[in-house]
């Protein structure tokens, strides 16, 4: 057991009151005072809106704010998409041979190092304002995470149950479909919650770049007249999108490969 | 060796002179050993003297140095259908609930998963499974896990298993549970099989015959035949042959050097 257990995650703590608690009371903390400071000391709310303006300008303005909503969220789950399948495809021809790992393994790294401030716009001039040129931008720059995880687990596969396959005749797409594959799944996950924060962040960099709409663009039109309240409400919704999306990996986690999580809870072997 | 019925028969396996080293660590020296129909035979040696080599060579998995292997008078070839392998750790798949890894070799085999499935389930309650068909292997005792590692190897119908000490990691009491269980099972079912152990009582208790292997490079130093009577039981554990014969395998490691 020891060599297929996966260490860098925790087991999933039950998400009692002495789990949150603390960051709602931080929080909470956070947002009074600059509710405070801002209505004492005057300050021009285009510099720095309160709280209480914010939540007001972004409820006021909630159908706009949808409207941006939905094309980001369409970009980061196509372009995740995208990545998860080309992190995949690139982790088994990785694994497949040495000669395609040496080969492939540097320009992946290398892909990683491009400077998005510096691709973003040349991928928008050869691909246009629409949708294409986030989705491929979101892929480049997320697929890299699940790519690796997926080798990390294929690695940690335990060598009794490849042996054994082997004993019983299995070759060795079989052994990879047997158990190779399965044990890198929780490893995927993790990747996978990497790449999905990746995504959102490169998503509204890529609008910021050129877009017609989506939370990014959203963002640099309200910036460019002022209005800070509205920036503000448009950062909220990235963030939540970003908390919720994360979430949702869990979710799947556990629907995917329900024998992880309880195979790790402390009470058992 | 004498059947039954007193005739002499061809043994089932015949591994005659095998020598293994990886690089220049030699393994394996010039090891000799018969296993007859329905034979159960022990190896017992230190830890790491090169038993489980003896085990991957005959599995395939390994190619050794020199030597040859014959099963049923005629020389095997690689990666042969012949044994069914039970490794040292149980070797459950975790994200495979008891029943998908009971069949698992049968899977291998090509066999339908229906009918896998059929084959398995009037065993799983000789093997204490019953009512674990749906469990995954975290929410099995490690009896059960071992029991269902057994199980998994059993149903490939293989003519010789091979168990690579399939107790070593069980406490003390589970250990006798599961020795007494098993003896019950092989004496009914008469299956050949090669036990490799560190454990003296858990091979005298169990085996027909016994070979004692030095630290390594593995030479067979002594071969010691059992011949208490079966079914055996926790009394015969304090017979005074199978005390004898016990005392006998400890001389007999303590001269090759393993004690």
């Amino acid at each position: 057991m020891s060599t297929t257990s996966h260490q860098h995650t925790r087991p999933r703590r039950r998400l009692g009151v002495g789990t949150w608690a603390p960051a709602v009371v931080i929080l909470a903390t956070a947002v009074i005072l600059w509710q405070l400071y801002t209505t004492r000391s005057g300050i021009d709310p285009r510099v720095l809106p309160s709280p209480s303006r914010i939540i007001t300008a972004g409820w006021t303005a909630r159908s706009a704010l949808w409207a941006n909503t939905i094309p980001t969220l369409q970009e980061t789950a196509l372009g995740f998409s995208l990545a998860t399948v080309v992190g995949f495809g690139f982790s088994i021809v990785i694994d497949a041979s040495r000669i395609l790992r040496n080969a492939i393994m540097p320009l992946l790294i290398g892909s990683q190092t491009l400077p998005l401030v510096a691709i973003a716009p040349l991928v928008i001039i050869w691909f246009g304002f629409g949708i294409t040129p986030k989705i491929l931008l979101i892929a480049l720059l997320s697929f890299f995470p699940i790519t690796v995880a997926f080798l990390e687990g294929y690695r940690a596969t335990d060598p009794d149950i490849e042996r054994l396959l082997a004993t019983m005749g299995a070759h060795r797409w079989r052994i990879f479909r047997t158990a190779r594959l399965p044990t890198a799944m929780p490893f995927f996950f993790t990747g996978l919650r990497i790449a999905i924060t990746y995504s959102i962040v490169v998503a509204i960099f890529a609008e910021y770049a050129g877009a017609t709409s989506g939370l990014g663009i959203y963002i640099q039109q309200l910036t460019n007249v002022y209005r800070t309240d509205l920036v503000f409400a448009a950062i909220i919704v990235t963030t939540a999108l970003t908390i919720i999306l994360f979430a949702a990996t869990y979710a799947l986690e556990r629907i995917m490969i329900p024998w992880y999580r309880r195979s790790r809870s402390p009470h058992q072997r | 060796m004498t059947d039954v019925d007193g005739s002499v028969s061809a043994p089932k396996l015949c591994v005659a002179a095998l020598t293994h080293s990886y690089d220049s660590l030699s393994v394996l020296e010039e090891v000799s050993l018969t296993l007859h129909q329905g034979e159960l035979v022990a190896l017992v040696g230190p830890s790491g003297c090169g038993k489980s080599t003896m085990f991957s060579i005959l599995t395939g998995t390994t190619t050794p140095s020199s030597g040859h292997i014959e099963l049923d008078g005629a020389p095997i070839a690689r990666h042969t259908a012949a044994f069914a392998y039970m490794p040292q750790s149980d070797a459950l798949l975790p994200w495979r609930r008891v029943i998908d890894n009971v069949t698992l070799g049968l899977e291998m085999q090509g066999v339908r998963r229906r009918e896998a499935r059929a084959r398995v389930m009037p065993l799983l309650a000789t093997f204490g499974l019953d009512g674990f068909a749906r469990a995954y292997p975290f929410q099995l005792s490690g009896g059960m896990r071992q029991r269902a590692a057994l199980l998994r190897t059993v149903v490939q119908e293989r003519s010789i298993m091979l168990l690579d000490e399939p107790f070593g990691a069980l406490d003390a009491l589970s250990r006798i549970e599961m020795q007494t269980w098993l003896e019950d099972l092989w004496n009914r079912h008469s299956w050949s099989t090669i036990l490799i152990t560190h454990d003296i009582r858990e091979a005298v208790f169990l085996a027909d015959r016994i070979y004692v292997l030095s630290p390594r490079p593995a030479r067979v130093t002594a071969e010691v035949r059992v011949p208490l009577p079966r079914p055996r039981s926790l009394q015969t554990m304090s017979h005074p042959d199978f005390v004898g014969i016990e005392a006998q395998l400890r001389d007999a490691l303590a001269s090759s050097g393993a004690l």
